[in-house]
């Protein structure tokens, strides 16, 4: 799933092809012995063509005003629709830039979540500490950005509960998550503040399973799968954009749906 | 003076206005990237047995892919909107696309097929030419709308609810799709075989 560096829409063979014609002979024999591959092209230019280029200038451009314009229609009360036992995907998914068996595994009796930035009271939380907090339910739909969805139970601590007890500034811009794997995850205010938006615990009522990113997870009905960090270990309520792991490599900052 | 340039003007016969020609190609800039690089998008989580070769794909992987498709929404969303809204408001849906009796649409394909369709005056549409060029508009409808439903199905969950749910969207969207592709093997088929039809769009007459 890494993202290969090429431009968007340009054919990696035709480009080499194109390079080719213009190189000096000696360098051309080389370049050819060698395999003539898009790879060896950058390690020749030394240039990353993905940044040099103007159309992904121009498409993050883009990308950018879309964040914008998603946070312009980003409803803080509209709730994402809920449905019965019934409709749970079974089995839920799986769902990670790495497989299954490479899924981290946390230490629950050990575990605790740090908190850092504009907060108050800067005390970790152990996993008892959070299940003794004020638990909700939903059922709801995970969307993922390769267009796939199922319907999962996640029970768990409203983020904007937390953050108040905690004595955030909820006037600041973002809120950071880390995970335990290295992922991270920036999201808006308004999203973290959303009744939805659950520290979740459990998956269909019993503890969150390993695959499913315990021992907690941040669930966000309002936002793309790649935005609901799963093995959290810290979270930062900041006025810095940190970015994403997939968000720094091309998909959408927003990601709302 | 002015009188003579009037008549001078309409004896040229203007087929197509500018403002037909400008959208007509903004638009198909804009189909062709939301076409190639939603086959790119659509390979990630195919709905059927098949995936699109990554040759015709746009975007590179599906980061790219919906770069290049939720930017070129904007040019054919706002593109769109003029179309249609100059068509309605200047009577030339309804003068040129309208009315279309399926008597007439049988008739017409019947010809078509046996190449005895007269193609003297490009500047009136036969039946075939009315329901095909209202029918995209319309699949060109469905398929924005579709599109909201799939991007958006927690802040527009009405219109997501309307295609039958975020999953039934999908299937919606790839079929308005489809149906928009299958046109255009047919428009650009046409408009090489009948190449005036093709100058008129670009000179206007």
């Amino acid at each position: 799933m890494k993202k290969p560096k090429i431009i968007p829409g340009v054919d990696q063979r035709l480009l080499v092809k194109d390079a080719i014609k213009v190189m000096p002979d000696p360098t051309r024999r080389l370049f050819l012995r060698g395999g003539a591959s898009v790879g060896a092209l950058m390690l020749l230019t030394g240039c990353d063509l993905s940044d040099s280029e103007t159309a992904e200038n121009i498409l993050s451009k883009i990308s950018e005003f879309n964040d914008g314009a998603q946070a312009a229609i980003f409803s803080r009360t509209k709730l994402a629709p809920v449905y019965p036992e019934s409709a749970i995907t079974k089995p839920f998914p799986f769902n990670a830039y790495y497989s299954e068996e490479d899924a981290p595994a946390v230490d629950g009796a050990t575990w605790k979540l740090e908190v850092a930035g504009l907060v108050e009271n800067k005390k970790p939380w152990t996993l008892d500490e959070l299940n003794a907090l004020p638990q909700v339910s939903q059922i709801t739909r995970h969307i993922c950005v390769e267009g796939w969805s199922a319907i999962g139970s996640w029970q768990g601590v409203q983020l904007s509960e937390f953050l108040k007890r905690i004595g955030a500034d909820t006037r600041a811009k973002y809120v950071w998550f880390k995970c335990a794997e290295g992922y991270t995850n920036t999201i808006d205010m308004p999203t973290a503040m959303h009744p939805q938006t659950q520290m979740t615990l459990k998956f269909a009522n019993k503890t969150l399973p390993q695959a499913y990113g315990f021992p907690m997870k941040v669930r966000m009905p309002t936002k793309l799968g790649y935005k609901n960090p799963k093995y959290v270990v810290a979270m930062e309520v900041t006025n810095t954009d940190k970015g994403g792991y997939w968000e720094n490599q091309g998909y959408n900052w927003f990601g709302g749906s | 003076m002015s009188v003579q340039t009037v008549a001078g003007h309409s004896a040229e016969k203007i087929i197509h206005p500018a403002w037909v020609r400008i959208c007509h190609w903004i638009n198909a800039v804009a189909i062709l990237i939301m076409i190639g690089s939603g086959w790119q998008i659509y390979n990630a989580s195919p709905l059927f047995d098949f995936t699109f070769p990554r040759e015709i794909a746009l975007g590179g992987w599906l980061g790219g892919a919906i770069r290049w498709h939720f930017a070129a929404m904007w040019l054919l969303v706002v593109n769109g909107l003029v179309y249609v809204t100059l068509g309605v408001v200047t009577g030339r849906f309804r003068r040129k696309l309208l009315p279309i009796y399926p008597r007439d649409v049988l008739s017409d394909t019947k010809a078509a097929l046996t190449f005895k369709l007269a193609h003297d005056d490009i500047s009136k549409y036969n039946a075939v030419q009315k329901l095909l060029y209202a029918g995209v508009i319309l699949c060109a409808v469905i398929v924005v709308l579709s599109g909201i439903a799939i991007w958006k199905p927690v802040q527009f969950q009405e219109l997501t609810t309307l295609f039958g749910g975020y999953d039934f969207a999908r299937y919606v969207h790839f079929f308005a799709m489809a149906a928009i592709v299958g046109f255009l093997v047919i428009h650009i088929a046409l408009a090489l075989l009948v190449p005036k039809s093709l100058r008129a769009m670009v000179t206007g007459n």
